[in-house]
């Protein structure tokens, strides 16, 4: 490099500073992240959102009126204050006299919990999985992919009820259940991208460098695989909290008195006719979750994965 | 080709037997005896238990009983119910065509609304239209269709009283014995009067709810397709030679919008198959879906893993189907093969 004639005449006929001048400024990778992020209004607002909802599931104890399954018998039924409640009902009640908006903010812990067990777990064993079947190749490749093509001929939700009705139903199996349906996506995503960086030069020299394999996996490789897991980690998140909510809707999902949204839809079918309210607001709160974390999701894709960027 | 196609067959057979085997082991692993869950708890002699156990195959090996079950699967055994003591094959054929019909009409529901919404929308890329239909494309991505089917309940049939609130017919006025089990044919050849129109009325709600999320799909690919297709320089040049924008859009454009479009429809029997389950719930519609989910609750685990089986084995099979229907429509794909 330095016996190159052109960059050492280049180096020679221009001062040093005015060299520092056409360096554009460091900018650093979060900001540069989060002006591409930005652009995207839907993602922000879906963003805002997601940080609302979170920190109401934070701090339920404290914003909930009442407790999430605590019954005022004399209060069943009770609309919300809009359509002639009290106020200490804001949302009113449902069938037993439980506070539908205490409720609604319990589930918030219940639904975003259930979306980040899943994701975290999928994506823990996804990028083992993955990478194992990317850097092993042979027969554990085989035997690893041969599954997840099983996993995906399943559809989702039969599969899911399988594995609850093997292991019954409750909040962790739910967890279990969703997990198992949405592994696949991560072990693909992660081999896929591995493999493409496996034949890339800076592979070839760690290797040659004598990198031992476990550390050129996950400290050389899994790194330049980020970017597509972590769009799909995000959008994983909200089928998560669908999933687990049609699980919750069918009876096989959070078992009662817990305030899953799902359960709680369930719960309030025999009474579309006379209480509307306790059918309309569990349903809104998972669309809105969803609809937010989607929104978040595709910003995040744009702004991470320019590749996948829709037209 | 023809290389390609033996060989994607061949690759299926094995997620046949995996698919086998994991509702094999599922069923094995729930806890209970299959004989004391049938006897209860007055309990049973021990020679009865003997004979019953081994009437069922209980007392072999493992592995005999699994090649036992797998032979009696492709033999068309899937196994008896527990509660109704009929051929599992036998029962999930007289409900299938109950799914069938309502995953077609969903298809089509959302084929005929997806498809010329996302050419709209494409056409008009960043119009009013094309952020609506985008919204509403991100919001029936997004949709818990066992709440939408609620909601649309309340509105059309409670409120409204426009649709029927559950079921495939208006038993009360009609009656006619099932001759190819779609309500739409079978009250067709009924000749009753108004029949058809029932059947047509009980299928609006339910085909709105299971079409909903495949909708939300095709628009949004239907969409992007034909934005990448409007760019390329042939459709220019059919521009340029003063073709009508329509003829430019509707011959030159949508042909080849149309082959990833086709592709995703074909794709979404799972997506269909997984919301019949939730949909038939919602309006008691007498399919597949529903039956698998009571067959959870009355613990009929025969009829769970036949039923689980035999609709695995279909979305494979269609999955299979559209594989190779895709290399066939489009000879610029080999696979390699």
């Amino acid at each position: 490099m330095a016996d190159d004639p052109v960059l050492n005449a280049t180096a020679a006929a221009v001062p040093a500073d005015a060299l520092v001048e056409t360096v554009p400024p460091e900018v650093s990778p979060l900001r540069a992240f989060w002006s591409a992020f930005s652009e995207n209004r839907g993602a922000v607002l879906g963003l805002a959102v997601v940080v609302f909802i979170t920190l109401l599931a934070i701090f339920a104890p404290v914003l909930a009126l009442h407790s999430p399954i605590e019954q005022f018998r004399e209060h069943v039924l009770l609309p919300p204050v809009w359509a002639g409640g009290e106020w200490a009902f804001p949302f009113g009640t449902d069938a037993v006299g439980r506070d539908v908006l205490s409720r609604l903010i319990y589930g918030a812990r219940i639904s975003l919990g259930i979306g980040l067990s899943v994701m975290l777990v999928s994506v823990a064993v996804g990028i083992v999985l993955g990478l194992a079947a990317a850097f092993l190749r042979g027969i554990v490749e085989v035997v690893v992919m041969r599954v997840m093509d099983l996993v995906v001929a399943i559809p989702s939700l039969v599969l899911a009820i399988l594995v609850v009705a093997v292991l019954g139903p409750s909040l962790t199996n739910t967890i279990v259940a969703v997990t198992v349906v949405y592994l696949p996506r991560y072990v693909r995503l992660v081999r896929a991208a591995a493999m493409a960086e496996l034949s890339k030069e800076y592979v070839v020299a760690a290797q040659v460098a004598g990198v031992g394999r476990l550390r050129l996996m996950f400290v050389t490789v899994l790194p330049n695989c980020l970017a597509p897991l972590i769009v799909q980690a995000a959008l994983g998140i909200s089928d998560a909290i669908l999933e687990a909510a049609a699980l919750g809707f069918l009876g096989l999902g959070a078992q009662p008195p817990t305030p899953e949204w799902g359960a709680m839809l369930a719960d309030s079918r025999e009474f579309i006719r006379s209480a509307p309210w306790i059918v309309t607001l569990p349903g809104l709160a998972i669309l809105v979750t969803v609809v937010a974390i989607n929104l978040m999701g595709d910003g995040l894709r744009d702004a991470l994965d320019p590749k996948l960027r829709r037209s | 080709m023809f290389r390609f196609f033996l060989r994607r067959v061949a690759l299926t057979l094995p997620t046949f037997v995996a698919l086998m085997f994991v509702t094999f082991v599922a069923v094995r692993l729930v806890p209970g005896d299959p004989i004391e869950a049938r006897t209860g708890e007055r309990g049973i002699a021990p020679e009865r238990l003997a004979m019953l156990r081994h009437d069922l195959g209980l007392d072999q090996p493992v592995w005999q009983q699994f090649l036992h079950y797998a032979n009696g699967i492709l033999h068309g055994d899937f196994g008896v119910s527990i509660v109704t003591k009929t051929p599992i094959l036998h029962e999930f054929a007289i409900l299938f065509p109950a799914t069938l019909e309502l995953a077609f009409c969903g298809l089509i529901f959302a084929i005929v609304l997806g498809i010329p919404a996302g050419v709209i929308a494409a056409v008009k890329r960043g119009s009013i239209f094309d952020h609506s239909v985008m919204t509403v494309a991100l919001a029936g991505y997004s949709m818990p269709i066992f709440w939408w089917g609620l909601l649309l309940i309340m509105f059309m049939s409670e409120y409204l009283g426009l649709t029927p609130v559950s079921g495939r017919m208006d038993l009360i006025n009609y009656y006619f014995e099932p001759v190819t089990g779609f309500m739409l044919i079978d009250s067709l050849l009924s000749d009753q009067e108004g029949a058809f129109g029932a059947a047509v009325a009980h299928l609006i709600l339910p085909s709105i709810v299971l079409g909903t999320i495949p909708l939300a799909v095709i628009a949004r690919m239907t969409r992007s397709s034909m934005l990448e297709v409007l760019s390329e320089d042939y459709v220019r040049t059919a521009r340029a030679k003063g073709l009508s924008p329509l003829r430019v859009v509707g011959l030159h454009a949508l042909r080849n919008a149309l082959i990833p479009v086709v592709t995703v429809i074909g794709l979404q029997t799972g997506t269909l198959l997984a919301g019949a389950v939730l949909t038939e719930t919602i309006f008691a519609w007498p399919g597949v879906g529903k039956w698998l989910i009571e067959s959870i609750s009355r613990r009929d685990y025969p009829a769970l893993q036949g039923g689980i089986m035999l609709i695995s084995g279909i979305v494979i099979l269609v999955n299979l189907i559209v594989d190779l229907l895709y290399v066939a429509i489009n000879p610029r794909i080999r696979h390699g093969g």
